[in-house]
């Protein structure tokens, strides 16, 4: 592991600034994060306090300590602010060895002057000693937070030498009253922004892969309609207003096209759409309901949900394959919102068994079915875009959460809500 | 829209810049810095909706007084709040919710009116799913107007799925409420 992340470092470049010009309208409805649980076999890393980090309006080190934790793969040990190193040289690697370390996270903050800071750090494996990072940053006040996520993903990837998570977003939707939001935050539901605000419900975000737009279903006409909307700008349009319902947006990996759900024909059926609106097929052929398309990530299938044979059950189906679609869930008699793991190896979904809805992970290849979740209405799986954690919707007394499970360790996270109830989560990709 | 493809590339161009090997940090080279994640515009489509008001006329009294009726709008007045309800996970138009459906193709039939059938769920289950399973409600009450008299133009079902339930809960009275279709008339 450790041969293939040594050579890690951050190329330094010259400042780019992106002018933001997009008026917007946040909401602070900021969710909590509570870790419960974990894996027995997380790796034991210090994160010692940045030296210099009272400097700062906002710690940098709580972020990354929230970020790494919520993966299950983390055990973290206790550092106070007096074991902070200022050098590579200041850390005593025996000593943290035997506080249970196998790595630890240092570094410092300097003052550039008119808010500005310098940020450097290190990540060390104590046994054998052996510098796996070491990295300098000049930043402003308002790039702290992703800085947090940024520093986050470096030291799991230094680490764990596995694609991080951090710097992503998720899109859910939230009703309070008769007001909807389509919202996006943080994958640590931080920094809510409000992408659509409306009187009628809305439902079903998906991610365009680049991140920069969202599809969803809007009832503002009285009807579900598909929407797709720009995030920067705010700029949408009307992706499908079909006789009818038109719902279940997904878009193909490569972005150049969506599956959705159409009724033109009197029954619920998956068609392939152009991202402009043009260029619409039909996918899947059946007289009953089939709905809740995903791609998988090389792009050549879809897995749906279809009553065809008399109870909701996950199908696959080539998209050059004629229309042979191959069942794939056969226990229990309601299976449905699946979507495809980024490897491609395993599809989640949710099983109704004994009136509990539970999120499950089907391998593909052996067939086999794990259950991840552990409440009585886990519904909307979706996930990170590394594969590693599950986003999921639950409810506990009467209001919705959002749960994010580890697909590797028994780990799970709440993401909490201040009020009002979340629904229908959606992992966005790597952030650009 | 225009905007996007200009920050992708810049923003794709940090991070390829970011992942790559290189030497460490010296002394007096300029440090890296952050990108900061774009801020979102907000849409607002908040507007209001008419309230469905209650029924007045039994249901199975519903298509003679809607023949009967003066006019397009008393007639029409005579049809709110009634709506067509569904066993647990059924879409078949039961023998006592015929009433209704003929109630409202008697109007539709009289006045040449168009419609939008609107098929509601329950609270339980996937959100999509249940959007499909009130597709199939409008279409089954579609089919019933259709086979007295209607014709297909004039009718439009679509689904609100578990979106708009008009009881909230999870007692049996609260599903009931919500499995069943609606009619909604042009104002």
């Amino acid at each position: 592991m450790s041969a293939t992340v040594s050579g890690f470092w951050p190329r330094l470049f010259a400042l780019l600034l992106l002018s933001m010009t997009a008026a917007a309208n946040l909401a602070r409805a900021d969710l909590s994060v509570e870790v419960i649980g974990g894996g027995s076999n997380r790796y034991p890393v210090a994160i010692v306090p940045l030296q210099g980090e009272s400097l700062l309006p906002e710690a940098i080190t709580a972020t990354v300590k929230s970020d790494l934790a919520m993966t299950g793969a983390f055990s973290l040990l206790e550092a106070g602010a007096g074991d902070a190193l200022a050098a590579p040289a200041q850390l005593n690697a025996a000593a943290w060895q035997q506080r249970g370390a196998r790595a630890v996270v240092y570094g410092k903050l300097v003052s550039l002057g008119g808010g500005r800071v310098r940020l450097t750090f290190w990540v060390d494996t104590v046994s054998p000693r052996e510098q796996k990072l070491s990295a300098e940053f000049d930043l402003a006040p308002e790039q702290l937070r992703d800085m947090a996520h940024r520093m986050a993903d470096m030291v799991y990837e230094a680490l764990l030498g596995e694609k991080s998570l951090f710097s992503s977003r998720i899109a859910y939707i939230t009703q309070s009253g008769k007001e909807y939001r389509l919202q996006i935050a943080d994958m640590d539901g931080r920094r809510a922004q409000t992408v659509l605000r409306s009187r009628q419900p809305i439902m079903s975000p998906a991610w365009s892969p680049d991140g920069t737009r969202l599809a969803y279903v809007s009832f503002e006409q009285q009807k579900p309609v598909i929407y797709v909307q720009d995030l920067v700008s705010g700029q949408r349009r009307v992706l499908a207003n079909f006789r009818g319902s038109n719902s279940a947006p997904v878009w193909s990996p490569d972005g150049r096209r969506l599956a959705v759900v159409l009724t033109t024909s009197g029954n619920s059926q998956v068609y392939l759409i152009n991202a402009d609106g043009g260029g619409v097929q039909r996918f899947s052929y059946s007289d009953a309901i089939d709905t809740e398309p995903a791609f998988s990530p090389d792009g050549r299938q879809i897995v749906f949900v279809s009553d065809r044979s008399g109870s909701p059950q996950l199908y696959v189906q080539a998209l050059d394959g004629g229309r042979n679609a191959r069942r794939v869930t056969f226990e229990g008699n309601y299976n449905v919102s699946p979507t495809f793991s980024p490897d491609g190896r395993q599809i989640a979904y949710v099983r109704r068994e004994g009136g509990r809805f539970k999120v499950m992970l089907l391998d593909l290849a052996s067939g086999d079915n794990r259950l991840i979740s552990n409440s009585a209405f886990d519904e909307s799986p979706s996930f990170a875009p590394n594969g590693k954690m599950v986003l999921y919707a639950s409810e506990e007394g009467g209001r919705s959460v959002l749960y994010a499970a580890a697909t590797a360790y028994p780990g799970r996270v709440r993401l909490g809500t201040l009020g009002g109830q979340v629904q229908d989560p959606a992992w966005g990709p790597f952030n650009p | 829209m225009k905007k996007s493809p200009f920050i992708a590339v810049i923003a794709a161009a940090l991070l390829a810049a970011c992942a790559s090997n290189q030497a460490p940090v010296a002394g007096n080279a300029p440090a890296a810095t952050a990108p900061s994640a774009p801020s979102v515009a907000t849409v607002d489509v908040t507007g209001s909706e008419p309230a469905l008001q209650g029924g007045r006329v039994s249901a199975a009294q519903l298509a003679a007084a809607v023949k009967a009726a003066p006019d397009q709008r008393s007639a029409q007045a005579l049809l709110n709040g009634h709506s067509v309800y569904f066993d647990f996970d059924q879409s078949v138009v039961k023998d006592d919710q015929r009433g209704v459906v003929e109630g409202n193709a008697a109007f539709l039939n009289r006045f040449s009116s168009k419609v939008l059938v609107q098929g509601n769920t329950d609270a339980r289950g996937s959100r999509e799913y249940n959007l499909a399973l009130g597709q199939r409600r409008a279409e089954s009450v579609k089919q019933s107007l259709e086979v007295l008299g209607v014709k297909p133009a004039q009718i439009e079902a679509v689904s609100f799925g578990k979106e708009k339930p008009r009881a909230e809960g999870d007692s049996e009275a609260a599903h009931a409420e919500n499995r069943r279709a609606d009619f909604a008339y042009p104002q």
